[in-house]
């Protein structure tokens, strides 16, 4: 990123970024190239695509909650402010590739964050997992508004960038309400770990409630915030396809299906995330006296969703914030086109391209509810109605051993996608008598972290290696050294000479 | 008065569907209206709410039945025109299934027996799956039209009946028949008339509840089931769709759709009477065939 910077800087004589603008469309594009990747690389480690992610999920859950929050919703934001001002701001219209690239990244962000979000039972981990999978569908945003602008579609290139700037803002809102929500959580009950939750909804009502607005936003389901910039990538995705004749079209509406499966995943991964720790029986007895939040935080959540709600059924009114953003980058304001029926529904900013109204559908949904309820407390007036046990299969007595545990919850997904995972498992039985009455019994499953082993683990061999190496000519010998310096003096006149 | 229509005939597909079934395996079996009844009788049921549940387990009905609803008035059913045209089109529809969805696994949790949590685990699981290929299929159908406002899909669909024809748009088809076939729970994915507990999906979830909520459950299910079949054949043989608000194109546009679904009714039963259930993990295979043939319909748009 460094280098980066300095290129650009000695051809612009200057570091100020006002002079930076559309600066890297000047250097020849060969150096455009490599400018370009060492910036998507720099930034990239900060805002955690995949591969350059694995610092994320360790660094985020150690810090306290709410430092959590605000290094997911603001600190990786850095890594995705950095991209946008290069990508929009510095280049002009870039290559083709980079906007594939970009694109490509964003999906396999996306979806292999999800993956090993599902697979996460820390609480705090799993959250930070999110941040990998959201971070990827900004950049399927930006990715699209790059080719579209290799392209000339200047239109489709602000919609597809007005998309992934509302995923970032809607990702600081919704990861920061679900981190002080962990955090409560963790507070309440001294552990990070969802297999000793349980049943948090009746101690924990109001975090419960926050962090269910926060579940469902981040799973993209309507009408909260999640949702309206899920829609507006698909959108900028789908138009990709009728914007070019060549090949690379396909990768839109594959982008699409991929998106459209990381975002099932992710409702998935926090019906785990949500029903675990908050539903049913306490599964340790830390949860079973777990206490509410104080105040200030049930405050500071309570922002947070008021902000999933406003930013969602309000979608109509937030995109005009973008078009100062749209206009200096792209010369283009486009919030008009993205507004349909008097601000009443969203439109997808090309021509005939659908409407969608977060607030009609909430409104709608909260008058069909109410009008349902009474309905059926008419009907059934009178009715009795009374509180049981759960069945249990005649068993004696539920207990929490009997629920799901998060492990089996997505124990499916785990065997569907063990390709990736390489779950290793390993059962231990104890018994006296016969196998089928076991004493003991110690189950220990684990899944292999891929990135680690298959590509941080050689480089940091070879690393190693070459330091050994090196180590040769550290031999601590006085003369040795004076010898290097001897022949690099030579070598630097020499260099000097011919130059 | 697509709502009321809706709310209608959902039970009768359903009806049809269970007939049709016994017939076909040489069993009388209930009548077409069966459906009716058992939603009457248990709207005037008392109820039993697990002493573990909490609000959610309470809420989840209603969320369910209304999401569906709405999912229902986005799409046309008679005419081109769908009343909630303007709200959202195909991927509103898909996620308002999906918030219905997510609340019915969460209150599947919520009572904490292991039925609940394996019927979530095993829904979420396979919906995420069959989604990519739905939006493969959908976005198709998107893309022809332009559009991703089922109103101009339709629009743009009438008076090309015989669009079907072309590869792409069978291939489509094709992959949105088998995500139906997941995502309403039929065999070979789910068994809708199981309560075995190693093969329930859909029934494992909704186990604990009873009287006007499962009443509830069972008519959202119906609903679903309706608004995804009409969904792949007025998207896919848009005959008979009125263009127009009219009594006469109204009366025409439901015969037709009446007698589409039940075609495809037919087709379901043979599919539901010819196949064993699939195991769990033979699942992922089948929806990745779907999601190949929505790649093909995609490609062949391109090559054709």
């Amino acid at each position: 990123m460094l280098i980066a910077f300095l290129v650009l800087a000695a051809t612009a004589q200057s570091l100020d970024f006002a002079r930076f603008h559309l600066l890297g469309s000047q250097l020849p594009p060969l150096d455009q190239g490599v400018v370009f990747l060492l910036f998507f690389l720099g930034f990239g480690v900060k805002a955690g695509i995949v591969p350059l992610h694995i610092w994320l999920p360790d660094a985020h859950p150690v810090a306290p909650s709410n430092v959590s929050a605000l290094m997911s919703g603001i600190v990786i934001k850095t890594g995705i402010y950095g991209m946008a001002r290069v990508f929009f701001d510095f280049f002009g219209p870039p290559p083709l590739w980079t906007g594939t690239v970009v694109l490509a990244i964003g999906v396999a962000s996306a979806l292999l964050g999800v993956l090993y979000a599902l697979m996460e039972h820390d609480l705090k981990r799993l959250l930070a997992y999110h941040s990998i999978e959201n971070i990827g569908i900004i950049l399927m945003g930006f990715g699209a508004a790059l080719v579209f602008r290799a392209l000339g579609h200047g239109n489709l290139a602000a919609v597809a960038l007005v998309a992934g700037l509302y995923h970032t803002f809607n990702h600081a809102t919704f990861k920061g309400l679900l981190f002080l929500g962990a955090g409560s959580v963790l507070q309440g009950t001294g552990t990070r770990n969802m297999e000793h939750m349980g049943g948090l909804i009746r101690r924990m009502p109001a975090t419960a409630l926050f962090f269910l607005v926060g579940s469902v936003a981040i799973s993209g389901l309507p009408p909260l915030n999640g949702f309206v910039s899920e829609w507006l990538t698909y959108q900028a995705l789908l138009a990709g396809f009728g914007s070019t004749e060549s090949l690379t079209r396909m990768m839109f509406p594959i982008a699409g299906a991929l998106l459209a499966l990381t975002a099932a995943l992710a409702a998935a991964c926090f019906v785990k995330a949500f029903g675990i720790p908050f539903l049913a029986l306490p599964r340790s007895e830390a949860a079973a006296a777990a206490k509410e939040a104080p105040v200030s935080m049930r405050i500071g959540m309570g922002i947070l969703a008021a902000g999933c709600v406003a930013l969602g059924l309000g979608a109509t009114w937030f995109v005009r914030l973008f078009d100062p953003i749209t206009s200096q980058a792209l010369g283009l304001r486009v919030s008009s086109s993205l507004v349909a029926a008097n601000g009443l529904a969203m439109a997808a900013g090309t021509g005939r391209g659908g409407t969608v109204s977060t607030a009609g559908i909430a409104v709608l949904g909260l008058a069909l509810g109410g009008v349902v309820a009474i309905l059926v407390m008419l009907r059934s007036r009178g009715a009795r109605r009374v509180s049981g046990p759960t069945w249990d299969c005649g068993l004696p007595g539920l207990t929490a051993d009997n629920q799901y545990t998060a492990t089996a919850f997505s124990k499916p997904l785990r065997m569907i996608f063990s390709a990736l995972y390489r779950p290793r498992r390993e059962i231990q039985a104890e018994y006296e008598v016969s196998p089928y009455y076991p004493t003991a019994i110690r189950f220990e499953s684990d899944i292999e972290p891929a990135f680690e082993k298959h590509f941080y683990d050689p480089l940091q061999r070879s690393i190693l290696e070459l330091a050994r190496r090196m180590r040769g000519i550290q031999a601590g010998s006085i003369h040795a050294y004076l010898a290097y310096i001897f022949v690099t003096l030579i070598l630097l006149l020499l260099f000097g000479v011919r130059g | 008065m697509q709502l009321l229509l809706l709310l209608a005939i959902s039970p009768l597909i359903s009806g049809l569907i269970k007939t049709l079934k016994a017939r076909m395996q040489t069993r009388r079996g209930p009548g077409v209206l069966q459906f009716y009844r058992d939603l009457y009788k248990l709207f005037r049921k008392g109820m039993v709410i697990p002493d573990t549940a909490s609000w959610i387990f309470t809420a989840a009905p209603y969320v369910v039945f209304v999401t569906t609803a709405m999912a229902g008035l986005m799409l046309p059913m008679t005419s081109t025109e769908a009343p909630l045209g303007l709200f959202g089109g195909v991927l509103a529809i898909v996620y308002l299934l999906g918030l219905g969805r997510f609340f019915l696994a969460l209150a599947g949790m919520d009572t904490g027996s292991s039925f609940g949590g394996l019927g979530s685990s095993r829904e979420m699981t396979i919906s995420a799956l069959a989604e990519p290929a739905m939006m493969l299929a959908v976005f198709t159908v998107a893309i022809a039209a332009n559009s991703t406002n089922l109103s101009e899909v339709a629009r743009s669909a009438v008076g090309q009946n015989w669009r079907f024809f072309a590869p792409a748009q069978m291939l489509a088809c094709a992959a949105l028949y088998v995500v139906l076939i997941a995502e309403t729970g039929r065999i070979p994915v789910d068994n809708p008339a199981t309560h075995l507990e190693l093969t329930m999906v859909h029934e494992a979830m909704i186990l604990e509840y009873s009287g006007p909520h499962l009443a509830l459950i069972e008519w959202a299910a119906s609903m679903k089931q309706l608004v995804l079949m009409t969904l792949l054949v007025n998207v896919f043989w848009p005959f008979g769709l009125a263009s127009g608000p009219s009594v006469a194109g109204a009366l025409g546009g439901l015969g037709w759709l009446l007698l589409k679904l039940g075609l495809l009714s037919c087709s379901i039963v043979l599919v539901e009477t010819t196949n064993a259930k699939l195991r769990l993990f033979r699942v992922p295979e089948m929806l990745s065939v779907a999601f190949t043939l929505g790649t093909l319909a995609l490609v062949s748009t391109f090559l054709f």
